[in-house]
């Protein structure tokens, strides 16, 4: 565990303690480069690219945006329901959010 | 006397170095990065920041704030439960608790789902079971979720596959049938990986984390290259995470080619534009450590061909981080002091987009 753990301190972006999901769902799902990435969800988000990183930032924003945080907030989108927010919120396309809405059809 | 700073050989043991040695060590080691990649060695200015970044005082170092990237990951939750004498440390945990620990408790900014061989070819009598538990993890998770395994073509040989052993073809001189050999193996290593992402497609992965591809030479390569061609037609939104297994692609068949390139002996500067034209979104660049020399020369080494890649992509480049990769000591318990060096050096110097 000391490998992936020290990656993560040392040049991680957290994922859902701040915005590292968000990123890598841009580099992945349009190519995009670290540096395009970044300036695509900060300007969604309405935050600099600092801000990124930032957990004081990106918990409330979080939160605010109803897009999931690491604990419990009673009544908060979490799982699928979080991520057909961050598919709106990014503009793109999420597998499971898709094959979700299908079996509800 | 000199003063001398901490450093790890690529075995991981602790050795101590004086600045004069540690920037002959980076020098040497880009040089032979260069040599062999026919790439561009480290500038003065590369090298004076990787002996910077080995030299700090503190036992873990990071990367300027600011300059944090997504961390990827390989190997499913098997470093939690696996339990076979290497990675895993054997906590029983279901894969689903697994992936939340990742996601809630380490701060991982993608996950993936691993069987417990984490090869292709062992899911075949078992995807409904990884379609279920993708079912599941999907319904908790956040973060991007992948389906994660080895191509790891050595297994369609005997005595574990259906074709014959190509280096006892070599042995005997039946070289055309070592061929033929390693081309069904190909074949079969799309059809099945191809067959496996289909079914966990449907069952909503957000795609597929190719791992350690080329393990077993160019034809591993290959078979890998069109699957990613066949998936990237069918699924036009499907993530496709392209990871290497060595710096070098060995030419176990030789003759083998994708878009008119030649696979053998590709680095991967020249393995990255063949990964992007194939339809993969994130390629992982590797380069082995090699355990008799220093980490100051494995991670100028490796800085050196990830930076060659960087440059030649057009897609994110995740460099190949675990142990006895991307400079990292080829170790179970890789110290956290030369883990966090290579990381901060990767981004900071090579500029990857990610590990």
């Amino acid at each position: 565990m000391g490998m992936p753990i020290s990656h993560i301190m040392a040049s991680g972006m957290t994922g859902i303690r701040a915005a590292g999901d968000l990123v890598a769902r841009m580099e992945f799902s349009k190519n995009m480069r670290i540096g395009e990435a970044k300036e695509y969800v900060a300007k969604k988000l309405g935050v600099g690219t600092m801000d990124l990183s930032d957990e004081h930032v990106m918990r409330e924003l979080r939160e605010e945006l109803d897009i999931g945080v690491i604990t419990s907030v009673p009544g908060a989108a979490k799982g699928i329901a979080a991520k057909m927010n961050i598919e709106k919120l990014l503009d793109i396309e999420i597998n499971c959010c898709d094959t979700f809405r299908k079996q509800i059809q | 006397m000199a003063k001398e700073y901490t450093l790890r050989m690529g075995d991981g043991k602790r050795i101590f170095l004086t600045k004069e040695r540690i920037l002959e060590e980076i020098e040497a080691g880009t040089a032979d990065a260069a040599d062999l990649g026919a790439i561009a060695a480290l500038s003065g200015d590369q090298m004076d920041k990787l002996a910077e970044i080995l030299m700090m005082p503190g036992k873990t170092v990071s990367v300027e704030q600011g300059m944090e990237v997504p961390v990827t990951h390989d190997i499913g939750t098997l470093r939690l439960d696996g339990d076979q004498g290497n990675s895993g440390v054997g906590i029983p945990s279901s894969r689903l608790v697994g992936c939340m620990m990742h996601e809630r408790a380490f701060g991982a900014d993608t996950m993936e789902l691993g069987h417990i061989d984490y090869s292709f070819k062992p899911v075949k009598p078992v995807v409904a079971n990884e379609c279920q538990a993708m079912e599941v993890c999907q319904q908790n998770m956040i973060v991007p979720m992948f389906y994660g395994a080895m191509p790891n073509m050595g297994l369609y040989y005997t005595p574990d596959g259906p074709f014959e052993n190509p280096g006892d073809l070599m042995k005997a001189f039946k070289i055309q049938e070592a061929w033929d050999s390693m081309e069904h193996a190909a074949e079969h290593l799309t059809r099945d990986t191809v067959w496996v992402m289909q079914k966990l497609m449907a069952c909503g992965t957000d795609g597929v984390n190719f791992d350690t591809i080329g393990a077993a030479g160019d034809g591993d390569f290959y078979g890998t290259l069109n699957a990613i061609e066949a998936l990237r037609k069918t699924y036009p939104n499907m993530y496709i995470e392209a990871g290497m297994a060595g710096e070098c692609v060995l030419g176990m068949h030789g003759e083998l080619k994708y878009d008119g390139k030649t696979l053998a002996g590709l680095w991967p500067h020249e393995q990255a534009p063949l990964v992007e034209k194939a339809g993969a979104n994130v390629f992982g660049p590797v380069c082995n450590t090699n355990t008799s020399k220093t980490s100051a020369w494995n991670l100028a080494r490796s800085v050196t061909f990830m930076k060659a890649a960087v440059e030649a992509a057009n897609i994110p480049c995740h460099v190949d981080m675990g142990m006895g990769v991307g400079g990292i000591p080829m170790l179970e318990t890789p110290p956290i002091d030369a883990v966090t060096r290579a990381s901060k050096a990767m981004v900071e110097i090579a500029g990857v987009d990610g590990i």
